[in-house]
């Protein structure tokens, strides 16, 4: 089937199954690697990206489903050697170990600071539920979001 | 190697009765809507369906409006969607807090009602609202459309009355502005599924309590009502004494129906039902 993707602004068109998950289209289709494969099974969260803005898990979604729609990967939010905000507290905090859950942690939370702006640190973690660490290094992850959050909104 | 779906025929139909003819013509063919529940099992190769007919573009399943004091939800509203309506908030606070407690954010992002509604899963959370609220289903399928009350709809684990062809397109729930309700949960501390979920909705006239509308999921097979527990809520005070025999009820309502694991088994999930009766009441009555 012929599908037509927004993906970090460029048009992707290419003919593929309809079983072929989102998740491989962005990783082997085109090659952006930068989102991680975790679990196979919709809970860990390495395969996060935002669809016309909100967060999703890649692994959770038909690349045909993604027909028409607009895609933003880890590789889209820096602005050229401008790190993004949220990448650059990471960075800042420590905000990761080995760096697997990374690109989904980051993915999830400039999604969530889109519907709340000024989180507390509890409802950082809430919105996290979605996104694994297995190194747990949850504290310096919380950190980091939080210290994005006042950057980005002051 | 990753996992991937089996092969299948991806049709994406642009009207409903076009959704539904396609659905009727191949008993072998599924409904995607979020595909929350579906591509994980697809992925696991726990449901291999022959066809997908994709309706998650169908704007006919979508919105989330009130007329004359009933509450509707197009079929397509996502569980975020729900969370946020002002709407819900108003007519059903404990759909709100529901949908809000559902897998996680990504979930709730791109799952649907009405794909949860039509799953069933046991350890879900919307079944026991739209049960406890007395919501209503509204059906189309080949021969039409008909409605069903959710005390019909849930006929047991992953078993529901939806017929062959037929799909949900929204859910009706009577606004229960000024009567008490809520939604509590035990959340399986990885996954978020219910362990165990309860609702309750009270009419409350004074200080007496003279409806009570009370339903349990996570640990039955179904979202169950609970009759002795609404009795015993019903024409009391919600006093201490009240609580913990409705509590008392609900656990024997079900006791035969709670289905265990290894991680919490029979007896616990029976414990906690009354437990979260008790702190439903409580929430509702804050």
């Amino acid at each position: 089937m012929n599908v037509s993707i927004t993906i970090n602004g460029t048009v992707y068109e290419r003919d593929i199954e309809p079983r072929m998950l989102l998740v491989h289209f962005i990783r082997e289709e085109l090659g952006l690697t930068g989102t991680n494969i975790g679990c196979d099974t919709s809970q860990c969260g390495a395969c996060t990206i935002h669809m016309d803005g909100r967060s999703l898990k890649s692994c959770t979604c038909l690349a045909v489903q993604a027909d028409g729609r607009e895609i933003t990967t880890i590789e889209g939010l820096a602005d050229g050697d401008n790190l993004h905000p949220m990448q650059e507290a990471f960075w800042d905090n420590h905000g990761l170990q080995c760096g697997y859950c990374t690109p989904g942690m980051i993915m999830a939370s400039t999604a969530f600071l889109k519907d709340n702006p000024h989180p507390t640190e509890e409802e950082i973690r809430h919105a996290l539920e979605g996104n694994f660490c297995r190194c747990t290094g949850y504290q310096n992850i919380v950190k980091s979001i939080k210290a994005a959050s006042e950057k980005m909104g002051g | 190697m990753s996992m991937r779906p089996a092969n299948f025929d991806y049709q994406r139909p642009t009207s409903l009765s076009e959704a539904i003819q396609l659905l009727a013509n191949n008993d072998e063919a599924k409904a995607l809507a979020g595909g929350h529940s579906l591509i994980p099992a697809m992925n696991q190769r726990l449901s291999t369906p022959e066809q997908l007919v994709d309706i998650g573009r169908l704007d006919e399943l979508k919105g989330i409006s009130t007329n004359n004091g009933t509450l509707s939800i197009g079929a397509l509203s996502t569980h975020a969607q729900i969370a946020a309506s002002s709407d819900v908030r108003t007519h059903c606070a404990a759909l709100a807090t529901a949908t809000g407690l559902v897998g996680d954010p990504q979930v709730r992002n791109w799952g649907t009602l009405g794909g949860n509604l039509a799953h069933a899963d046991p350890a879900s959370d919307p079944p026991t609202v739209v049960l406890a609220a007395g919501g209503t289903l509204h059906l189309q399928g080949p021969n039409g459309t008909r409605s069903v009350s959710a005390d019909n709809f849930f006929i047991d684990l992953f078993t529901t009355d939806l017929q062959p062809g037929e799909l949900i397109t929204r859910i009706e729930i009577p606004s229960l502005q000024g009567k008490k309700n809520a939604y509590v949960k035990l959340a399986h501390p990885a996954s978020r599924y219910a362990i165990v979920g309860v609702c309750v909705v009270l009419e409350m006239n004074g200080n007496e309590c003279v409806s009570a509308r009370v339903a349990v999921g996570g640990a039955t097979p179904k979202a169950t009502r609970s009759p002795s527990a609404e009795e015993r809520l019903t024409g009391s005070s919600l006093q201490v004494a009240a609580v913990d025999a409705a509590a008392e009820a609900l656990v024997n309502d079900i006791a035969g129906d709670v289905m265990g694991d290894l991680f919490a088994p029979e007896d616990y999930r029976r414990a906690m039902a009354g437990v979260y009766l008790k702190r439903a009441v409580q929430a509702a009555m804050a």
